[in-house]
C-alpha cells in the first residue's frame, strides 16, 4: 500500500489573501501545514539602488511606495536620515505636522489592515466600514499634499507647505443629488485642521462599531485566539517589531523608547498583548487606532495655538519660495540648484528609525558627499515579520494560514522592496 | 397512492433537463460564436499562476475519517427514528421506551467515541 | 365579437372533450407537466431576483450602493449576469475528468430545483401529495452535496479538490443534527406529509412548531445555512483560503449553474424552514376574530402570501448572516454539528418524546 505523502501546493500570487503577491509553497499534509516556503521578490523594484543614482530629494516618492499603505511613515523614516546626516532641525510645527500625519498614516495602515484582516476570515462588512474612514484620510492627504497616496509631503527641513485652509469639496454630479453634495461637504467647510478635529470626534465610535462586529464575536475569536502564537522570547529572537511584538507582550515603541520628532510632548498609552496570539495582535492594534486619535487631537490643539515656518529658511536644502524665486537672482540660483542637483550631504553614515504602524521602519544611509546617496538601506519591518510565517502557521490549518498572513499585516511593497 | 409519486420523477426528470440546457447553452453559445479560445495555459488547472507541483488526484490523508464512519452509524440511527417518530402516538410508552433503550445504547457508543478522542481530529 | 366568443368557446369545449377522452396516465403527465413550469418558471425568477436582492440589502448593510445601473433600480441586473454567464467561454480543464465535470453541476441544480415538487405552497396546493415528502427533501438535499463533492474531484485542481473535502467535511457534521431536528418534526406532526404538518400547526403563532421545538428549530436553520454552503458555513467556496472552492474552474453556465443551485437551495430551505416550524402558509393571527370585520381581515385567512413573507424572513437571515459573520473553520463546524448540535437534538428528542407520551398540553395534548 502506498504510504500517504505530503503534498506540495503554491498559494498564491494570484490569490484573494495573499496581500498582493506572496508565494507561498506549501507542503500539507491533509489540511495541516507542515511547512511553508515564502517565495518572495515579485514585486522586487530596486528601491535601494535606484535611490543611488538619483539626488537625495527625488527619492522621497519612492519611500511612498515601498508600504504603500503608510505612505507618510516611509518618507519620515527616510527624511529623518537625510536630516541627520545634514545636521539640521526642522521647525517644530513641522515636526507636528509630521507627527500629525504620521498617526493619520497610523490609522490608515489599521484600517486596511483590520479590513483585510477581517476579510481574510471571512468578515465582509468590516472591510467596507474601514473603507469608509479610510477615504476621509485620504481626503486629507490629498488636501495637504495633492495627491491622495504617495504625498511626497515630507522633506528634508520640514513639511513641502502648511497645512491649507480650505478642503477641497464635492462637486455636482449626475449621481449625486444637491442634499448628498451638502451633506458631504458639511466637514469640509472650514480649514483641513478643522475637518481633522471632526474626523477624530467621529472615529472613535467608528473603531466602536468594528469592535460590535469582532471583538467578542464567538467565530471571531474561535478563529483568532491561540493562532499564530509567539512566545515573548522567540518573538524578540526573530526580530519582529511593533505590533508584532507588543501583542506578544513587550513594550516596546520607538516613539517612547527612543522619540524622534514631538513625541515626547504627547500624551499616550503602548498597548501590550498577553498571549501573542492572533486576537492580541489584533486588540493591540485596535488600541492603537485609538491611542494614535488622542495624539492627533494633541497635534491639533498645538498647531492651532502655533502658527509659524513649516520649512527651513535655509536655501541649501529647501525650495525657496516661489515670489522670491520671481524678483530674486540669489533664490532663483537656489532654485534652479535645488531642483536640478539638489544638495550635497556631508559623509557618513546614519540610521533613522521611526515607529512605523507595522513595526520599526530605518533608513539606513551611507553619504560619500555627493548630492546621492553612496548606499540605502531598508529595514522593512514586515521582512522579519514574514521570515517567521513558517514557524507561525507550522501545525495549523490552511484557514488559518490566511488569519496569520493578515494578522502579520504584510505588504509586499516593503518586503521585496 | 403511487400515482402521487409520479409527477415527482417528472420533476426530477425536468430539473436534470434544465440543468443539461443550462450547462449545453454555454458550450452551444460559445461554439456558435466562435468564442473558444482555449490554449494550454487557460485549461491548465489553477493554482494560483504556477504550474502545480504534483498531481492533484493523490493520497490524501481525510483526518475526520472517523467521524466519517460514525456519521453512518448516526444518519443509519435517523432511518430508524422516522417511521418511529410519525407512530409515536400510537404505538404509546411501550415504543417510547423501546427507542430510548435503543438511543441509550447508541448515545453510549458517543460518549465512549467522544472520550476515546474520535471527535478530536485537527 | 360575440363570433369570436362562440369560436373560443367552441375551441374550449373541444379542448376539454378531446383532455376527457385521454387515458389517465397522459392527463397525468400533462397535468405534471404544467404544474412543474408553473412551479419552476417562478422559482428561476425568484432566483435571480434573490442574487440582486443579496447584492442590495448587503450593500445596504454595508454602506455602499449595490448595483443600481442596469435598468431602474439595478432591476435589469440579473438578466445582464446571465447574457454574460451564457456567452462566456466554457473551459474544461485539461486532466478534468469530463463526464463528471459536466455532470456535477447539473447535479447540484437538478436537486436544488426538483425537491419543490412536494413543498405546499398553500393549502393542499403542492404538485405531489406524496406521504413521504420529508424524507424525499432529505434525500435530494443530501444528494445534492455529491455535486460539489463531484465537481471538486472532477476538475484535477487542488484547490478544488480542497474544496470538495471540505464540503464532504462538512455534509458529515451537520446532517446527523438536521435528521434529529426532523425527527423532532415528525414526532410532533405524526406524518411525513409536508402538508400534514402544517395541517398539525394549525392555530396561531404559538401552535407552530418552533414553539415547543425551538431548539430544533434553531438548530435546523443553522444546519440549513451550512447545507447551502452560505457564509459563515461557506468553507468549501472559502474565497479567502481556498479561492472559489469546489467551483474554482467552472466558468460559463457551468458556474452559473452552481451559483443558481446555491440561491435555489437557500429559497429551498428557507421554504422548509417555514413549512417545518413556523406553520408554512398559516395565518400566524389566525383565530383573532375581531379582524374578521375590518379591511385587515386577509390577514387572518391562510394564504400563499404567509406562506412567501416567511420564506423571505429567513432568506433575509440568510444574507444578513453574510454580512454578519467571519468564516469558521471547517473542523470547528464539525466540533459544532458533533459537540454542541447532536448532543442537544437527542435531550431533546427524549424529551419531546416523554412530553408526547404523557400528553402534555398545549402542544402534544
Amino acid at each position: 500500500m502506498p504510504e500517504i505523502q505530503n503534498f506540495t501546493m503554491n498559494f498564491g500570487p494570484q490569490h484573494p489573501a495573499a496581500h498582493g503577491v506572496l508565494r507561498l509553497v506549501l507542503e500539507m499534509d491533509g489540511e495541516v501545514i507542515t511547512k511553508a516556503d515564502p517565495h518572495i521578490g515579485l514585486l522586487h523594484r530596486a528601491t535601494e539602488k535606484l535611490a543611488e543614482s538619483k539626488p537625495y530629494n527625488q527619492s522621497i516618492g519612492y519611500m511612498d511606495r515601498l508600504d504603500y499603505v503608510s505612505m507618510m511613515c516611509n518618507e519620515h523614516a527616510y527624511v529623518m536620515a537625510i536630516e541627520k546626516l545634514l545636521g539640521i532641525e526642522p521647525p517644530i510645527r513641522a515636526q507636528y505636522i509630521r507627527v500629525m500625519f504620521d498617526e493619520l498614516t497610523r490609522i490608515t495602515n489599521h484600517l486596511l489592515w483590520l479590513g483585510a484582516h477581517g476579510l481574510d476570515i471571512g468578515a465582509m462588512t468590516v472591510f467596507l466600514y474601514c473603507f469608509r474612514e479610510r477615504e476621509d484620510i485620504m481626503d486629507m492627504y490629498e488636501a495637504v499634499s495633492g495627491a491622495r497616496m504617495h504625498a511626497t509631503y515630507y522633506r528634508p527641513g520640514g513639511v513641502y507647505r502648511d497645512l491649507p485652509e480650505c478642503m477641497p469639496q464635492y462637486q455636482k454630479s449626475r449621481f449625486r443629488s444637491k442634499g448628498d453634495i451638502r451633506r458631504m461637504n458639511q466637514a469640509r467647510q472650514g480649514s483641513l485642521l478643522d475637518f481633522i478635529e471632526d474626523f477624530t470626534r467621529r472615529f472613535p465610535q467608528c473603531v466602536d462599531e468594528y469592535e460590535v462586529l469582532l471583538t467578542d464575536n464567538r467565530i471571531w475569536k474561535q478563529r483568532t485566539v491561540g493562532i499564530g502564537v509567539v512566545t515573548p522570547e522567540r518573538a524578540l529572537q526573530l526580530g519582529f517589531s511593533g505590533p508584532m511584538l507588543r501583542g506578544s507582550g513587550i513594550e516596546w515603541d520607538l516613539r517612547k523608547k527612543q522619540p524622534y520628532a514631538v513625541y515626547e510632548q504627547m500624551d499616550f498609552d503602548i498597548p501590550v498583548g498577553m498571549n501573542g496570539d492572533c486576537y492580541d495582535r489584533y486588540l493591540v492594534r485596535i488600541e492603537e487606532m485609538r491611542q494614535s486619535n488622542h495624539i492627533v487631537r494633541q497635534c491639533i490643539n498645538w498647531l492651532r495655538k502655533n502658527p509659524g515656518p513649516v520649512s527651513l529658511e535655509d536655501h541649501k536644502v529647501t525650495p525657496p519660495r516661489r515670489e522670491q524665486m520671481k524678483s530674486d537672482m540669489e533664490s532663483l540660483i537656489h532654485h534652479f540648484k535645488y531642483m536640478t542637483e539638489g544638495y550635497g550631504v556631508p559623509a557618513g553614515e546614519v540610521y533613522a528609525a521611526i515607529e512605523h504602524p507595522k513595526g520599526e521602519f530605518g533608513i539606513y544611509m551611507i553619504s560619500d558627499g555627493a548630492n546621492k546617496p553612496f548606499r540605502v538601506k531598508i529595514r522593512a519591518a514586515g521582512f522579519a515579520h514574514l521570515a517567521a510565517l513558517d514557524e507561525m502557521v507550522r501545525g495549523h490549518m490552511l484557514a488559518d494560514l490566511v488569519a496569520i498572513i493578515g494578522t502579520q499585516d504584510i505588504v509586499f511593497g516593503e518586503v521585496d522592496r | 397512492m403511487l400515482q402521487n409519486y409520479v409527477p415527482i420523477l417528472l420533476f426530477l426528470i425536468c430539473g436534470f433537463l434544465f440543468g443539461g440546457v443550462l450547462v449545453g447553452a454555454g458550450f452551444v453559445a460559445s461554439a456558435l460564436l466562435g468564442n473558444r479560445r482555449a490554449d494550454s495555459e487557460k485549461q491548465s488547472p489553477y493554482e494560483c499562476g504556477f504550474e502545480p507541483f504534483t498531481d492533484s488526484r493523490m493520497k490524501f490523508d481525510v483526518r475526520y475519517y472517523l467521524v466519517a464512519i460514525l456519521f453512518i452509524i448516526f444518519d443509519l440511527e435517523i432511518a430508524f427514528l422516522f417511521p418511529w417518530a410519525v407512530s409515536l402516538h400510537r404505538i404509546g410508552l411501550f415504543g417510547f421506551l423501546a427507542m430510548l433503550l435503543f438511543l441509550a445504547i447508541l448515545v453510549v457508543g458517543f460518549i465512549y467515541e467522544w472520550k476515546k478522542g474520535a471527535l478530536e481530529w485537527e | 365579437m360575440s363570433e369570436l366568443l362562440t369560436k373560443l368557446h367552441a375551441f374550449w369545449s373541444a379542448l376539454t372533450t378531446y383532455w376527457i377522452s385521454l387515458p389517465f396516465a397522459w392527463q397525468l403527465t400533462l397535468k405534471s407537466l404544467a404544474g412543474i413550469v408553473a412551479i419552476m418558471l417562478p422559482l428561476i425568477l425568484t432566483v435571480a431576483y434573490l442574487t440582486l436582492a443579496e447584492r442590495r440589502i448587503i450593500g445596504f448593510m454595508q454602506v455602499r450602493m449595490g448595483p443600481n445601473r442596469v435598468g431602474p433600480w439595478g432591476l435589469l441586473q440579473p438578466f445582464a449576469d446571465v447574457l454574460k454567464l451564457v456567452f462566456k467561454e466554457v473551459i474544461l480543464p485539461t486532466n478534468a475528468n469530463r463526464f463528471l465535470f459536466i455532470t456535477a453541476p447539473v447535479i447540484s441544480i437538478s436537486t436544488a430545483f426538483a425537491a419543490w415538487a412536494v413543498i405546499p405552497f398553500s393549502n393542499g396546493v403542492m404538485l405531489s401529495n406524496a406521504n413521504a415528502g420529508l424524507l424525499y427533501i432529505l434525500a435530494l438535499t443530501s444528494f445534492g452535496v455529491y455535486g460539489i463533492i463531484l465537481s471538486g474531484w472532477a476538475s484535477n485542481s487542488k484547490y478544488a479538490f480542497l474544496g470538495a473535502m471540505r464540503s464532504a467535511a462538512q455534509m458529515v457534521s451537520y446532517e446527523i443534527a438536521m435528521g434529529f431536528a426532523l425527527v423532532g418534526v415528525l414526532m410532533a406532526s405524526q406524518s411525513l406529509n409536508l402538508n400534514d404538518i402544517v395541517l398539525a400547526q394549525n392555530g396561531g403563532f404559538s401552535h407552530w412548531f418552533w414553539l415547543p421545538l425551538l431548539p430544533l428549530f434553531v438548530i435546523y436553520f443553522i444546519s440549513g445555512v451550512a447545507e447551502t454552503n452560505r457564509a459563515p458555513f461557506d468553507v468549501a467556496e472559502g474565497e479567502s483560503e481556498i479561492v472559489a472552492g469546489f467551483h474554482v474552474e467552472y466558468s460559463g453556465t457551468a458556474f452559473a449553474a452552481f451559483f443558481l443551485a446555491e440561491y435555489a437551495n437557500m429559497i429551498l430551505i428557507s421554504a422548509l424552514a417555514a413549512t417545518l416550524f413556523w406553520g408554512g402558509w398559516l395565518s400566524p393571527v389566525q383565530g383573532w376574530h375581531f379582524l374578521e370585520d375590518t379591511p385587515l381581515a386577509f390577514l387572518v385567512h391562510t394564504s400563499f402570501i404567509w406562506f412567501a413573507v416567511k420564506t423571505c424572513v429567513f432568506l433575509y437571515a440568510f444574507l444578513w448572516f453574510r454580512a454578519t459573520f467571519p468564516r469558521y473553520r471547517y473542523d470547528q463546524i464539525m466540533r459544532l454539528g458533533w459537540k454542541v448540535f447532536i448532543p442537544i437534538t437527542i435531550l431533546w428528542l427524549v424529551l419531546e418524546g416523554v412530553a408526547i407520551v404523557l400528553k402534555i398540553p398545549p402542544w402534544f395534548a
